[in-house]
């Protein structure tokens, strides 16, 4: 516990989050995996979007950047690439990420920049009060969905590993334990990583969802998940009604910032004449 | 650096000296998604940078460019971007971002037709209440205006050099009509003044004592680059000295009036302009940018006839130089404004000349072409123009 305290920015105490938000689990989890690796905390930047969420960036102490809405993977791309050799973060939600956020978050996983990028999951937008969000389940209730959602929500995971993630898991904040690892495995993975955690919102998902008591929304999330193996096992019907949990995708694939530094040595020797284009 | 600015002399277009300004003023990271007639700009970036082990990447779009930039500038690199009316208007909540966490960037819009997708591979200067106003909220911003091709160079540079000086998004406009027009470039005539580059004031404190948004010795505090001990937080929500929002009034005050005096403040510094037979003149046409090219050749054509025209060509156009043209104005019969559009510089002259009273005429086309000297001569001897 102490350790990674010195992660902390502990003079913005109290944080804003509800009590019962996964938000504080998913945080903790994130800093225990920091604090395994050792790493130096000036060369981290952390970079996030707008929403509840998207306030960790001003809890953490590294260099942070608390962006624009849906913007955090477009500014985190230009840390990177620009300073390759930071280790870079990124935080953000559901509606953050997959909503305005959509475009960067599918051609970050294209490009398999080395990012680690947490997503909080928590089924709405809770910042502006509950709306529903990309993955607001069909038929849930939400301030903008009073009769239940119409719609179909995305498969986050599933959508970075059809993008092109290199390294992609699922987690929840009911098995917090297992979510350190899969934090750790993504910073070492070199590529982009999605660690999409359900974190739940007691307050505005809750509360519509007759789920306001944080314990029946553990609940509700132990209930939907099963570990990747497993659920492996299953048929497609019975495949249908979980959400895999787990290491979905880790796969070795060129990273982006590595092959333009390779780009560059090769117009650098066609430029010297000591190779034709 | 490639051949391209080895060279002593040559004939360059209006994109590419853009972007070799910004290579001579020491930009090293680009990001941009293409759009006419912007791409040269993009093209000549991603040729030349990798040569100089800068980074060049195309994003998703406008919103991601401009926000790839600012991650890169607050990492510690000078970046930039270009593009044109559709990107320019996607890209401006991030404009507003860079303008209140005060990152310095510049964001070059080679202005086309509009509105939407309007005229592509036509010129028009209608984004100058856009490049002013476009993104929500009281901000500074400063908008540099260049007409000539050797211009464009200079004032590149000197666009970085104001974003890296004053912390603040420039934008440089450009059109389609000096973006693709071709002519002779000679970089060997440039003075020092004109190439000069300034770099980013870093902090002298050290990390410990770091406040990002330390003004007690400046209007504009040092900016410490990611990766060097530094630790700061950035956000775009109303934040006090420690860079960490709050929620007060008289915070959310007193800072964005220091962003705008900051600018305000240093308007000497700031400002350019030209003057052409101002000294003598009855009468004063006011443009910017390549309808200024005509301006110039009309002058020219009036003094021939015995009229005594003058010119004067704002090149910044924000912060505007309404000083001088408050001046200027006071010994004029009449100012007559080219722009193509219908009337933008117009309305800035209306308010910065208002204690004048001088009459200002508006010579205005949105017809896809550049507005010839002889349409501004003819206006002006006939006595015509919009009121
Ligand atoms: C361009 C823009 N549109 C809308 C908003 C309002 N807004 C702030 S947070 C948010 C939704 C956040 O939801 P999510 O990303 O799921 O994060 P959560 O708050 O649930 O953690 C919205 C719509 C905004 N800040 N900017
Ligand atoms: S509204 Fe929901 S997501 Fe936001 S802090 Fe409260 S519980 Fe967490």
């Amino acid at each position: 516990m102490s350790n990674i305290e010195r992660y902390l920015r502990k003079d913005k105490f109290p944080h804003i989050w509800c009590p019962g938000c996964g938000n504080g689990i998913v945080l903790h989890a994130f800093l225990r995996a920091i604090d395994k690796l050792n790493l130096d905390q000036n060369q981290v930047a952390a970079v996030s979007g707008i929403g509840c969420s998207s306030r960790a960036t001003g809890y953490v102490d590294f260099c942070t950047i608390h962006t624009t809405h849906g913007r955090a993977l477009a500014f985190a791309t230009g840390v990177k690439f620009a300073k390759p050799e930071l280790t870079v973060f990124v935080f953000s939600g559901d509606g953050d990420s997959t909503a305005i956020g959509g475009n960067h978050f599918i051609h970050a996983c294209r490009r398999n920049i080395d990012l680690t990028m947490i997503i909080f999951n928590n089924n709405i937008y809770g910042m502006t009060g509950g709306q529903y969000s990309p993955t607001t389940p069909y038929m849930k209730y939400a301030s903008t969905a009073p009769y239940g959602n119409a719609e179909q929500p995305f498969n986050i995971s599933g959508l970075a590993v059809a993008a092109g993630a290199s390294y992609v898991a699922r987690g929840t904040t009911y098995d917090a334990a297992q979510l350190d690892n899969l934090i750790i495995k993504g910073i070492e993975n070199k590529g982009f990583s999605l660690i999409e955690i359900f974190a739940p919102c007691p307050t505005v998902y809750g509360r519509k969802n007759k789920l306001a008591n944080p314990v029946d929304l553990m609940m509700w999330q132990k209930e939907l998940t099963m570990p990747v193996a497993k659920w492996n096992q299953l048929d497609d019907e019975e495949k249908a009604k979980y959400q895999p949990t787990g290491i979905l995708t880790d796969i070795d694939k060129p990273e982006f910032c590595d092959e333009y530094a390779k780009t560059c040595a090769k117009a650098q020797k066609i430029a010297k004449g000591e190779l034709i284009s | 650096m490639s051949q391209a600015y080895k060279e002593k002399r040559r004939f360059i277009q209006g994109n590419e000296a853009c972007a070799l300004g910004a290579i001579a003023a020491g930009c090293r990271f680009f990001a941009g998604y293409p759009i006419t007639p912007s791409s040269e700009i993009a093209e000549v970036m991603a040729k030349e940078l990798p040569l100089l082990g800068g980074k060049f990447v195309q994003m998703e779009d406008e919103i991601a460019s401009i926000a790839a930039i600012l991650g890169a500038s607050l990492s510690g690199e000078k970046a930039c971007t270009a593009t044109s009316g559709p990107g320019f208007s996607l890209m401006q909540e991030n404009i507003g971002y860079a303008s209140l966490a005060e990152i310095p960037c510049v964001i070059i819009n080679v202005m086309r037709g509009g509105p939407s997708t309007g005229s592509p591979t036509s010129p028009s200067q209608s984004d100058l209440m856009q490049a002013k106003w476009g993104t929500h909220g009281d901000h500074p911003v400063i908008v540099f205006a260049p007409a000539y091709i050797s211009e464009i160079f200079v004032d590149t540079i000197h666009c970085f050099n104001l974003a890296e000086k004053y912390r603040v998004p420039v934008i440089l406009l450009l059109d389609e009509v000096i973006g693709h027009m071709r002519a002779r470039m000679d970089i060997y005539k440039l003075s020092a003044d004109d190439i000069a580059v300034i770099e980013r004031r870093k902090p002298t404190v050290s990390p410990a004592e770091f406040m990002p948004y330390d003004t007690s010795d400046s209007l504009v505090p040092p900016m410490a680059p990611f990766g060097q001990g530094y630790r700061f937080h950035t956000t775009g929500l109303i934040h006090d000295r420690t860079g960490f929002p709050v929620n007060d009034g008289l915070t959310a005050e007193s800072e964005t009036i220091r962003l705008m005096k900051k600018i305000y403040e240093n308007e000497s510094d700031i400002i350019e302009y030209e003057e052409y037979m101002t000294d003598d003149m009855d009468i004063m046409i006011c443009t910017f940018g390549s309808t200024a090219r005509s301006a110039k050749v009309a002058v020219n054509k009036l003094r021939d006839d015995g009229i005594k025209a003058g010119l004067f060509r704002a090149i910044t156009l924000s912060p505007f130089p309404r000083k001088k043209l408050r001046e200027l104005s006071a010994r004029v019969n009449k100012i007559y404004v080219p722009e193509m559009n219908l009337g933008q510089l117009r309305l800035i002259l209306e308010r910065v000349t208002r204690p004048v009273q001088v009459p200002i005429i508006g010579i205005n086309r949105i017809n896809l072409a550049p507005i010839s000297p002889d349409e501004i001569y003819q206006t002006i001897k006939k006595g015509e123009g919009y009121v």
